[in-house]
């Protein structure tokens, strides 16, 4: 990590890695809800379509990319570039195998947390410049949802930073390598799992776009690139959601036989599959419903798992 | 609380069934390389037959035109010069970005002269180009009914048959010697 080039490397591996990987997860989506949908989706460009995503950035680069006149042009313009911009430094802390990984910060689950905290602005300004009802009610709800479920996010992962002892990455990872914390923090999974899925806007909490009621929520007047932003932003939060999952509760890259970064990315794609399988299949909830799930049920239990936790970890301390 | 377990074993229940159709095969047909089956009665693109002697079946008695429920079919009758008797289309058009194929045309045509095929690949780029003309839509064959001529079996004088001299038709009867 001294040696400036691999830094260097490390840092272009990342970038390059995730946002491929965002520009191929919109192809595996639509690919996977076709057939699941006894469809095939598509599959013309590049062997089994995987060039789909190549294609679409070129016709959305062609699109007329359209600021509507009542739109506060500079924030407009700003919003879609803050989601993308703060996934990515998230990858930043994100170790994929020993010593791979941008910035070993001692504090990475509080970047982590503090980058996902900074993507709701994206959405609330977003949502708030574009100066329409449905962009509003959209950013609306995504403000609601994101208050109520950045909190009992931070309390369930921090069951793992407790077993582990520590606030680094590298280190929760390291602590799971003979036991991965999904086992004894099953709840603290379940509600990291959940608030994750409210953070990158998928279904069953997918309030701030839900196209049903909304038209696009709080992307409803963007066009062009801006909007693919915003969706690249998307995948790119599902990518960084499967990661800190792996990385938290599945023993990051631990495994038998294969290579740690072939591991890490077998159990991310794990991951990526159930949040797209989710998508196929579950409803979306209504917004009271969710808010009130949210407080009543995911919070106190998060706090019971903490205290649990705590306790457990003091007692066996001795 | 019970609510709770039920809905979560309902939502995994769900994950489940959705999985299980990852092994089941797709039923969408992959169009321009695999053709589907398209039945002979299907209503398509609509065609003027001729009759087997290789003349002009419609007889421009406006019927089709009629019968359209969407006016889409436009006809003016002409009377042909050479043949005693005999009306034919002067033009005969159908726009077919006004068609919806309903088969009512065919069905009204008293000498199958109009008739629905098989064949949806109408697309074009300009929207006058769906307007066909008689040339257009008139085909050498018969169509759906190869052995069908209407003047041969319409109990009418036609240019080489009289009255009576039709297939399964009895030669002409004196009313007047019916009398009982």
């Amino acid at each position: 990590m001294t040696d400036w080039s691999h830094t260097a490397l490390t840092i272009g591996v990342i970038l390059g890695g995730a946002l491929t990987l965002a520009g191929l997860l919109i192809w595996v989506e639509r690919r996977l809800l076709g057939i699941w949908q006894e469809r095939l989706g598509p599959n013309r460009l590049g062997p089994g379509g995987c060039l789909q995503s190549l294609a679409d950035m070129i016709k959305i680069f062609t699109k007329e990319d359209w600021i509507p006149p009542f739109a506060d042009k500079p924030v407009f313009v700003i919003a879609p570039a803050i989601v993308v911009i703060t996934a990515l430094m998230s990858f930043a802390v994100i170790p994929i195998a020993p010593s791979f990984v941008v910035s070993d910060l001692n504090l990475g689950v509080m970047f982590f947390l503090a980058m996902s905290s900074l993507a709701a602005y994206s959405v609330i300004i977003g949502g708030w410049a574009s100066n329409s009802k449905f962009a509003f009610l959209g950013s609306l709800r995504a403000i609601a949802q994101l208050l109520s479920y950045e909190v009992f996010m931070g309390l369930s992962l921090m069951g793992a930073v407790l077993l582990a002892g520590s606030f680094n990455l590298s280190d929760i990872v390291d602590a799971q390598r003979h036991q991965w914390f999904v086992v004894p923090q099953f709840f603290g999974f379940l509600g990291f799992f959940m608030a994750g899925l409210a953070e990158a806007h998928r279904t069953p909490f997918d309030m701030p776009e839900a196209e049903a009621e909304l038209v696009a929520g709080y992307q409803s007047e963007y066009s062009g690139m801006k909007f693919g932003m915003f969706f690249v932003g998307e995948y790119l939060s599902i990518l960084l959601l499967s990661a800190m999952t792996v990385i938290l509760f599945f023993g990051g890259w631990h495994g038998p036989w294969l290579p740690p970064v072939v591991w890490f990315v077998l159990k991310m794609s794990g991951f990526i599959v159930l949040i797209i399988l989710i998508r196929a299949t579950w409803p979306r909830f209504r917004f009271d419903q969710l808010l009130s799930f949210g407080w009543k049920v995911v919070m106190p239990l998060a706090l019971i798992n903490l205290l649990v936790t705590g306790g457990v970890v003091l007692w066996k301390a001795g | 609380m019970m609510n709770i377990w039920l809905y979560a074993r309902n939502l995994i229940i769900g994950l489940w069934i959705v999985f299980k159709r990852t092994f089941t095969k797709p039923v969408t047909v992959q169009y321009p390389e695999e053709r589907p089956y398209l039945p002979p009665r299907w209503r398509g693109r609509i065609v003027l037959t001729r009759d087997p002697d290789g003349e002009e079946r419609c007889v421009a008695c406006y019927l089709c035109a009629a019968a359209c429920p969407v006016d889409c079919i436009a006809l003016q009758a002409t009377e042909d010069p050479m043949a005693q008797d005999r009306r034919y289309p002067e033009f005969f058009r159908i726009n077919f970005s006004r068609c919806i194929y309903c088969g009512m045309c065919e069905e009204a045509c008293p000498t199958n002269a109009i008739q629905l095929i098989p064949d949806f690949e109408q697309s074009e780029y300009a929207r006058r180009n769906l307007v066909y003309e008689k040339e257009d839509l008139l085909i050498s064959g018969t169509g759906k009914y190869p052995g069908y001529n209407f003047y041969r079996v319409a109990g009418v004088k036609t240019r080489d048959k009289d009255k009576g001299q039709g297939e399964n038709e009895l030669p002409p009867v004196d009313v007047r010697s019916l009398m009982p």
